[in-house]
């Protein structure tokens, strides 16, 4: 049987209009007659129609349903439209669909545009507040936390905390020392390029000494932290909370706090100040080699200038932001692992929220403490 | 080369499969039909490899041994054309429903339609909702997305996916799983409705006593590898074989046979 694609026409015979419907009404042959029988529905609403499905050679559920669409259309007022000449399988299928012809909505209901940006946007605020206030309260329960494990000691977890210094500080040193180093070189290659037009080469020392330690070895490192340590921390706490881990604990007695969140900040709080410490070396070291080499400052006048020039101040006023850093982005991580909920949708925007957050609140402190030197003079 | 014929009695069959993990061997030598127009329904206890043979029939994990024909097709052997040929023909329900979570439930069941027949607009939106409706979902389920709905309702609506095509043959991943009772005997009927309307060919997988009662043709025991028993519930019940006598004579299988009969 040769497959003809579904094709129909129109009688009037004795006054009744008929459609002979003929060939293959599966679904894959109808999107050239649909709109045709929609064409057709609209112009006879409500007459008497009647369907001669004796050509029909297949049929599925689409077919039967455009079919049954049509009659319904025309025959709505009467009700005296009628299918003839079906075998007694399509017969079956036509009446199969009859009750399912409701349309549905494929999207959800937008009353206006503006008015969905406006709510939008509404919501918006009300969750940044929401959020600020249940972050201050997470971190008044971590302060509360470390004072209860102050007072007893024996409720601190040293074998997580330990595995936390390892895994988020002691992993780090070669990625962070290496990027520390290049910047380093980096800051030499530009500044030497300038201070040559002025003769002022040997400036460059003061300028990678003073930029590395204060600035880039710290801020540096704590962006990389925030991006390595900070997204595993939410990925781990909430993977946790997916698998209700997190709840067991709870009714097992176990404090959250304690067992997850201050091993974690405790851990970091330590090894941050560690890491930008060797990331200012290396930096150091990455600007002393650039000015052997590519310039004629070798590396015994480099460092006899740096000791006269460079004061320890810079030095302190880099490491000092170091724990403020280290504190930030192990209590963001931890928050928002808290926060996830349910789905592995909601792990992935809370690991990205956590990283755009850390990075936010980190150089917001710098910068603050940027200003804050500069009003005491360090 | 193979060639289709549609005539055929068995719309599966499986010669000789043998399915391994490296060297976890899950299924050997197995021999399954599966009949046109019949609910066989597989039980098996856990691991052993019920959902792993419905992967190897549909596609998903070869076998290392064997020969798995689908309408008469080898799909492991067959060009792309003729895997496509045979993929539309069939309708798969995963476990959880497996809905694309990032499109509405209409939009769910209109993908098939505007990938596979290139159906878009008022006729893709009419063959959604008739879905919908066939499947037992009110018309307002369309517009949700399946984070929204209910076990028994994702269910549903990948039921509505799988039959978006009109397939011939549907599988269907322990269907009644994770279901109330009450939802659970719906869905029998569901299905068995389906069946009857549409002529569907069924390959169940379950673990629910009551479903194999309700509304299976034939049962195919999984267990040592192989399939240890396969007929009518009746007859697969008297086989004299540990694991089906514990099966089918413990409390649950005492109680789904009582509620059957009495």
């Amino acid at each position: 049987m040769a497959d003809s694609a579904a094709y129909f026409d129109i009688d009037i015979d004795q006054g009744v209009m008929k459609m002979v419907a003929a060939g293959d009404w599966r679904a894959r042959f109808l999107k050239q007659v649909d709109p045709r029988l929609r064409d057709f529905a609209d112009d006879t609403m409500g007459r008497e129609l009647v369907i001669d499905m004796a050509g029909v050679d297949r049929l599925d559920t689409a077919g039967a349903m455009v079919l049954q669409r049509t009659l319904r259309a025309c025959g709505d007022r009467t009700r005296i439209s009628r299918v003839v000449g079906a075998s007694p399988a399509h017969a079956a299928l036509m009446d199969q669909v009859k009750d399912h012809l409701a349309p549905c909505h494929v999207t959800p209901y937008h009353p206006n545009a503006f008015g969905a940006m406006l709510d939008r946007l509404g919501q918006g605020v009300a969750e940044t507040y929401v959020a600020a206030t249940q972050l201050l309260s997470f971190i008044g329960e971590a302060l509360a936390a470390t004072w209860r494990v102050f007072t007893r000691p024996s409720h601190f977890r040293w074998t997580s905390t330990v595995h936390h210094m390892e895994e988020a500080g002691l992993n780090a040193i070669p990625i962070v020392g290496l990027m520390s180093f290049l910047i380093g070189a980096v800051v030499a290659f530009m500044g030497a390029k300038i201070l040559r037009l002025f003769n002022a080469d040997i400036f460059t020392v003061e300028l990678v000494g003073i930029s590395v330690l204060r600035e880039f070895g710290v801020l540096l490192t704590a962006i990389l932290i925030a991006g390595r340590s900070g997204s595993a921390f939410t990925a781990q706490i909430g993977s946790m909370k997916i698998r209700e881990e997190i709840d067991a604990m709870r009714v097992l007695g176990l404090d959250p706090m304690e067992v997850l969140v201050l091993p974690r900040v405790f851990a970091l709080v330590l090894m941050l100040p560690a890491i930008a410490f060797i990331a200012g070396i290396l930096g150091l070291v990455g600007g002393a080699l650039v000015a052997a080499f590519a310039m004629d400052i070798s590396i015994a006048l480099f460092l006899s200038r740096f000791g006269e020039t460079i004061s320890l101040d810079h030095f302190w006023a880099g490491l000092i932001k170091a724990p403020f850093f280290a504190f930030v982005i192990a209590i963001i991580g931890c928050f928002q692992g808290m926060e996830v909920e349910g789905s592995a949708e909601s792990l992935g925007q809370r690991t990205t929220l956590s990283v755009v957050q850390a990075l936010f609140l980190v150089i917001v402190i710098d910068a603050f403490f940027a200003l804050f030197y500069l009003e005491i003079d360090f | 080369m193979n060639t289709g014929n549609d005539n055929a009695k068995n719309v599966i069959e499986l010669r000789g499969v043998r399915t391994q993990f490296g060297d976890v061997v899950i299924h050997d030598n197995l021999d399954l039909d599966v009949h046109k127009r019949e609910i066989l329904g597989v039980v098996g206890g856990s691991g052993a490899g019920k959902s792993v043979l419905m992967r190897a029939i549909i596609g998903l994990k070869r076998p290392s041994a064997g020969t798995i024909n689908v309408f008469g097709h080898n799909f492991y052997e067959a060009d792309d054309e003729e895997r496509l040929s045979v993929e539309r023909r069939w309708g798969v329900l995963f476990q959880g429903g497996a809905l694309f979570s990032s499109l509405t439930v209409a939009q769910n069941i209109m993908a098939p339609v505007r990938e596979h027949l290139d159906i878009e607009g008022a006729l893709a939106r009419d063959m959604a909702a008739l879905k919908i409706s066939m499947v037992g979902l009110p018309a307002e389920a369309g517009a949700k997305y399946p984070s929204e709905l209910s076990g028994g309702m994702k269910k549903r609506a990948g039921l509505a996916r799988a039959l978006a095509l009109d397939p011939e043959l549907v599988f269907l991943d322990e269907p009644t799983a994770g279901l109330d009772p009450i939802g659970a005997a719906k869905f029998d009927d569901l299905i068995v409705n389906l069946k009857e309307s549409l002529g569907l060919t069924v390959f169940m997988v379950t673990h629910d006593l009551d479903t194999l009662h309700a509304a299976c043709d034939r049962v195919a025991v999984l267990a040592e590898h192989h399939v240890i028993a396969c007929g009518p519930l009746d007859e697969v019940r008297g086989t004299d074989h540990p694991w089906i006598h514990e099966y089918f004579s413990g409390p649950r299988g005492r109680a789904a046979l009582s509620a059957k009969t009495g």
